[in-house]
């Protein structure tokens, strides 16, 4: 009797804390949660949001050193969400009722849930979006136009990119070939690879360093160190605002396209708090927040709308109709394909 | 009775140390060897061998960029004796009171910030636009900025920066120990300052220069920061391999196979150092 009594008040207690305020552990990148936002999400809904700041390849180890644990929403690219998820296990499918499907833009909608379900179920829903290529100081550097062009003699020295699978990608592009199409077949995709890192090994001489963070490419631009470098759209409109000759330029090959998206990891405990964060986020007025913190554009239907001028101006200036047109929109990477590139990225970082 | 509770209260001290060891050092390393004998067949399916030994014997890349960890951290930790020891000496035997205490302190002192702070101080020195270049340009010694970052010597300079208070503190411990007396007998027996560094001074603190050489060895061939910070695109470290391994390349088991070898190559180099100076290690611990 006493027993009953007291497990049903633990039910009850349990049930009521879930109901109310949970604390939300979001692991994402930096700006994607801005300060503001945070507070006006704690306050509008009583849950406790923690930001973890990360990237792509540190938000898989670390979920993966888990299980899944330790947070309760992940912020992964929308390429590298099935092949994780088929090797470690480490997200839960997302249940698409809960979440308000009319904020998002749809088309990206249905690309970004194509490409993140795994056996039939949906692990990702878009976020944000925005591109990589090449920022170039018109001033001294004005002839890069795509990166293969970070090889010519007249930036020797004076060029950065990072040892990472976009830079293998964007200069396979730009040497003519389709690594994307060779995904699904192993040898055709080594020998794109092999081509690859002969060029990046014979470029290597003009290379000042490889960089690894954001700030890190911005110091290097800012202070004239670096004339030409591969790097995210929003580092050069950033660097666009305080210095006019340097920004953010499509390649004639392509920008490379990528979607953040949200996902839920297996052992999440905040799953309420977790759709509660999507939806919030998702809504314009806040979607324009982040816009303006990550400086990247979001999924949210009309989210661009509050968007102010000057970004839009410098996003038109980078995007042309024909350069929309021609981003290449990463597709899924499969399980085992990053062996390789790493492989190839290892030789690369250790030749003279 | 008594016996008993010696016994007990000897249990009781030694536990923490016990669990310690254990559940720190000895279980994970048990368990990352076991990751590293594990080979991937395929999408969540392994076996167990020692292809990951194999790759790393097969790979030039990762045996030289191990060998150049090594021969690195050796000889970031001989410039640090050299440079440490005549500061040691100065202020074990040259300075008195209040001054050994400053100048012990101003040794100090670099480590009440982290080493990240550290390590970004010395980019800011030593960049293209950074301070250093820009004292030469003012001063007219040189035309254009100069590039001092991103190559072996930034990064020789921040390991024996980061780690000269491991080895001054061990060689002004022994230094203290030596008796003025002896030194002053070389002196009237006829010796010369060389002989009487080399016959008196230096093996009396050979125990201090053997463990102050070890923990910096050991400092340097495990340091991340200080080599991908302020080294450049071919200055490769074995813990950065390491660390690409485990975060950018999901690949674990190659990961630990690469953490053990390290362990086995710090653990042979410190071996053949005692051989080579005939300490041994409970020797040079116990000073």
């Amino acid at each position: 009797m006493n027993l009953k009594i007291m497990l049903s008040t633990v039910a009850i207690v349990a049930l009521s804390t879930t109901a109310q305020a949970e604390t939300l552990r979001l692991l994402t990148w930096g700006g994607y949660a801005p300060d503001d936002v945070v507070a006006k999400f704690e306050a509008e809904t009583g849950h406790k949001v923690e930001v973890t700041k990360s990237n792509n390849e540190e938000m898989i180890a670390k979920l993966r050193a888990t299980n899944g644990g330790g947070f309760d929403l992940a912020q992964p690219s929308q390429d590298r969400i099935a092949g994780p998820q088929a090797e470690f296990g480490i997200y839960k499918p997302l249940d698409l009722s809960k979440i308000e499907t009319a904020l998002f833009i749809p088309s990206m909608l249905e690309a970004t849930k194509g490409n993140t379900t795994y056996e039939g179920d949906v692990y990702g829903v878009p976020h944000i979006w925005g591109t990589s290529g090449l920022i170039v100081n018109s001033s001294t550097a004005a002839d890069i136009k795509d990166y293969t062009d970070l090889c010519n003699d007249s930036v020797s020295g004076k060029v950065s990119y990072r040892l990472k699978r976009a830079t293998l990608t964007g200069f396979a592009f730009a040497m003519g070939m389709d690594p994307f199409a060779a995904y699904g077949d192993e040898a055709a995709y080594k020998d794109i690879l092999d081509k690859v890192e002969a060029k990046l090994i014979e470029c290597k001489s003009n290379v000042k360093a490889y960089w690894d963070g954001g700030d890190e490419i911005k110091n290097l631009l800012r202070s004239g160190e670096v004339v030409a470098a591969m790097a995210w759209d929003t580092g050069g409109w950033q660097l666009n605002e305080d210095n006019a000759d340097i920004n953010y330029v499509a390649p004639t090959s392509g920008a490379l396209g990528w979607i953040d998206t949200f996902a839920i990891p297996a052992r999440g405990r905040a799953d309420e708090a977790a759709y509660a964060w999507i939806n919030f986020v998702m809504k314009p007025e806040i979607a324009a927040m982040i816009t303006e913190s990550a400086g990247n554009f979001t999924a949210s239907q009309g989210g661009d709308a509050n968007v102010n001028d000057a970004l839009k101006q410098r996003y038109q200036a980078s995007f042309p109709q024909e350069a929309i047109d021609n981003v290449k929109w990463y597709p899924v990477v499969p399980a085992g394909l990053e062996v390789l590139e790493g492989a190839a990225l290892d030789r690369i970082n250790a030749a003279q | 009775m008594k016996s008993d509770k010696s016994k007990l209260t000897f249990w009781l001290l030694l536990s923490p140390l016990v669990i310690w060891l254990a559940t720190l050092i000895v279980l994970p390393h048990v368990g990352m060897f076991l990751v590293s004998l594990r080979e991937k067949v395929g999408i969540r399916e392994y076996e167990t061998s020692f292809a990951n030994y194999a790759v790393f014997f097969n790979e030039p890349l990762y045996w030289n960029t191990f060998a150049r960890t090594a021969y690195m951290s050796i000889a970031a930790t001989l410039l640090t004796l050299f440079i440490g020891f005549p500061i040691a000496y100065y202020i074990a035997k040259l300075t008195r009171g209040r001054t050994k205490t400053t100048l012990f302190l101003m040794c100090l002192i670099p480590f009440w910030v982290s080493e990240l702070v550290r390590t970004f101080g010395w980019m800011i020195l030593l960049r293209e636009t950074g301070v250093v270049s820009q004292l030469l340009q003012y001063a007219g010694l040189v035309d254009g900025p100069i590039e001092m970052l991103y190559n072996d010597a930034a990064i020789m300079t921040g390991l024996v920066y980061t780690s000269m208070l491991f080895m001054v503190v061990p060689l002004v411990t022994t230094l203290d120990s030596l008796d003025d007396s002896l030194i002053e007998a070389g002196y009237d027996l006829g010796g010369t300052s060389f002989s009487i560094l080399r016959e008196i001074v230096i093996p009396h603190a050979m125990p201090g220069i053997v463990s102050g050489c070890i923990v910096v060895f050991m400092l340097s061939l495990g340091n991340y920061l200080t080599p991908i910070l302020l080294g450049g695109k071919d200055s490769l470290w074995f813990t950065g391999l390491i660390y690409s391994q485990f975060i950018t390349r999901f690949n674990w088991e190659l990961g630990s196979a690469f953490g053990f070898l390290l362990l086995g190559l710090s653990s042979l180099i410190v071996f053949l150092g005692l051989k080579l100076s005939g300490q041994s290690l409970s020797k040079t611990m116990a000073r």
